[in-house]
């Protein structure tokens, strides 16, 4: 994603290494703190908050190791972000897939993913979008569904 | 001798079926497919045909996932001659040189000779896997808990050293994907952990979800915002014959390629990717004219493919004969076997005989399928590339949505895709590696409970690691390699793949998605 540093950034502290680094201490803080409920043993006897105290501790360690020493990747303004609203989109119609799978069953669901992603998204020809959602949606789903046998979920009008 | 013989004439009788061989065709094809088209790799591959497997027994489950594995490293050579893009991260240093005789109009012999090498490397490295895999498992039975915990810590601790950038970032990622493994029941206690009042998550995050989040969804989201595909040069049939010069300059990198990649295949790491780069980098310093690496050197596409290819065969042995994943992919094609039953390790070859065997042979059939596919049929599958990328994305990621819900049958799982997806795209972007996530993950609950036991039966005592000498031993290497990354992390974070070579063709970097 990010090319070799082109030197000229190392005194400059917010860093691709260092905003990285950052925000897996905060996790490993985090997860020692959610994990103050689990019993923890003893070093001889480990219960089964050890571990995971034990690895938000490594985390916690490399990370910092990543900031020490990350003052020589890219600065955090080198990273571009032109794919990020046809990012959004995908993460939401997958998000919306999880959302209603269920409710509305596969076939349903993955009409509306496909319409909105062809439709909206990418605006590709009506005709185009119709075609290929409901080959898709309908295609897929008998081809595990009713040939390989996997189990997928049917809505309320059996779709 | 003998005995192996016999055994793998068992295995043929097996792999010869008709159903096996149809399934190892159908995985072949797949694997192909799936290799060529950027953004699904193998490992997203077989995480998605995974719930297509569960209607069928296990050895037909199991030969159809290895097809797709090694079909894709064929496949993913395809596009990096053809176009510079490489289908998965192994093909890679292919394009280099591959794509630099398709501008010569040797795309064809380019094609060939990645065909040819990686049907040798294939073919022979299954004999490796063959002969290795067995006297392992026997030596593995002496393994008890604190050997076992050694052997996964030194597999996390190597993974971070063979990886691409700091072992430092790598080390990090290990760590967060055995905190993922920590979701759950702990097993030994029966407390459930970081659960939030989801049941869903007694058995922990799955492999499926996670894999399939970090590799397949990132990727769409990496690659669904941008523009113009590159020109598709479709190769002619008769252009597929090497020159006599072409034949002589390959047949010693193939050969080498195909050792190299079988070697470091065994070794924990993303073995195939790997392999390739030091097959590049190796080929290059033992050229007479290095000069002609880059400007489009039939050794440079030989040696990486072949060593590719080899390394995915190496890759089963610590699989199949100790039962540990030395990688993402062999990770899930684990997990693939234990939903079907089956507990790879020491005690497999003898208990399931016909699977391992038949597993076996069915690699040889599928690399002389392979290779009648991606000859002649490979202008056929270039016209799945003319596809353009926004329609083929959200029929990838239906298919995403479909592999990761028919796994369990929960939505609980496309929400962890899902959450995977924008983690892994974040990771990407701040050129953090994920493989290890994947690792560290499937790890996890076998790492704890070795860990436990081992504590559980020197009564608390730490000495119990260093005073059995195969778990010694294994950790004095691990604390080894610490000790040697230490050096780059403090004066900087070297990427190894500089000094073999990848930095001398800058322009790769540039058009590689």
């Amino acid at each position: 994603m990010i090319g070799p540093d082109p030197a000229g950034w190392p005194t400059r502290y917010a860093t691709i290494d260092r905003i990285g680094g950052l925000a897996l201490v905060v996790l490993a803080l985090g997860v020692v703190w959610e994990a103050r409920t689990l019993p923890f043993g003893t070093l001889h006897n480990p219960g089964p908050g050890f571990a995971p105290t034990l690895l938000a501790v490594a985390l916690g360690v490399f990370a910092i190791l990543i900031i020490a020493v990350g003052g020589h990747s890219p600065p955090l303004s080198a990273l571009t972000w032109g794919e990020g609203t046809h990012a959004l989109a995908i993460l939401g119609a997958s998000a919306f897939a999880a959302l209603i799978l269920e409710r509305l069953g596969y076939r349903l669901t993955m009409l509306l993913v496909l319409v909105f992603l062809l439709g909206v998204v990418e605006r590709k020809r009506p005709l185009t979008v119709a075609a290929l959602s409901i080959v898709l949606s309908f295609g897929s789903f008998y081809l595990f569904h009713n040939l390989l046998k996997v189990q997928l979920p049917r809505g309320p009008l059996g779709f | 001798m003998a005995e192996t013989l016999q055994n793998l004439a068992l295995g043929f009788s097996v792999a010869l079926g008709p159903q096996v061989l149809l399934y190892a065709f159908v995985g072949c094809v797949i694997g192909t497919l799936v290799g060529m088209l950027p953004g699904v790799g193998p490992l997203a591959g077989i995480s998605l045909l995974l719930p297509a497997t569960f209607g069928m027994n296990a050895t037909t489950a199991i030969v159809l996932l290895a097809g797709i594995y090694y079909g894709a490293m064929y496949g993913g050579s395809t596009t990096s001659i053809l176009m510079r893009i490489p289908g998965e991260a192994a093909s890679v240093m292919t394009c280099i040189d591959g794509y630099a005789m398709t501008r010569k109009g040797r795309a064809g012999a380019a094609l060939a000779i990645a065909a040819i090498g990686s049907y040798v490397a294939g073919t022979v490295s299954v004999v490796g896997l063959m002969f290795l895999a067995p006297p392992l498992a026997s030596f593995a039975l002496r393994f008890g808990p604190p050997e076992m915990f050694a052997l996964m810590l030194l597999g996390l601790l190597v993974l971070a050293y063979m990886s691409g950038g700091s072992m430092a970032k790598s080390l990090a990622m290990a760590a967060l994907g055995l905190l993922f493994g920590m979701i759950g029941i702990d097993p030994m206690t029966g407390f459930f952990r970081f659960h939030y009042g989801l049941v869903e998550l007694g058995d922990g995050i799955g492999v499926v979800p996670v894999a399939v989040g970090l590799f397949g969804l990132s990727e769409i989201l990496l690659t669904a915002g941008q523009a113009t595909p590159p020109e598709v040069l479709k190769p002619r049939l008769r252009e597929l014959l090497p020159s006599r010069q072409e034949w002589r300059d390959s047949v010693w990198p193939i050969g080498r390629g195909t050792v190299l990649g079988f070697l470091i295949g065994i070794i924990p790491g993303s073995a195939h990717i790997i392999s390739s780069f030091v097959s590049y980098a190796v080929e290059r310093r033992l050229s007479k004219h290095p000069e002609r690496f880059g400007q489009g050197a039939v050794e440079g596409v030989a040696g990486p493919e072949s060593a590719n290819n080899s390394a995915t065969s190496g890759a089963f042995v610590p699989m199949l004969a100790l039962g540990v994943p030395s990688g993402p992919i062999p990770a899930v094609m684990m997990a693939a076997m234990m939903i079907h039953g089956i507990s790879p390790g020491p005690l497999l070859i003898t208990q399931q005989p016909e699977l391992f065997w038949g597993f076996i042979a069915s690699m040889y059939v599928g690399n002389v399928v392979l290779l009648i596919l991606n000859l002649p049929m490979v202008g056929v599958f270039v016209n799945l590339l003319r596809i353009p990328y926004p329609i083929l994305y959200p029929a990838i990621l239906v298919f995403c949505v479909l592999g990761v819900y028919a796994v369990n049958g929960s939505v609980v799982d496309v929400w962890i895709m899902a959450v995977m997806g924008a983690l892994g795209y974040l990771l990407r972007k701040f050129d953090f590696e994920t493989a290890p996530i994947v690792l560290g993950l499937i790890l996890a609950p076998m790492l704890e409970m070795s860990f436990r036991q081992s504590l559980a039966m020197s009564s608390g005592s730490y000495a119990i690691f260093v005073n059995r000498s195969i778990a010694a031993a294994m950790l004095l290497v691990g604390l080894g390699l610490l000790l040697l990354s230490l050096r780059p992390i403090l004066i900087r974070g070297i990427d190894w793949r500089r000094r073999l070579g990848h930095e001398a063709n800058p322009r790769l970097e540039e058009g590689n998605p």
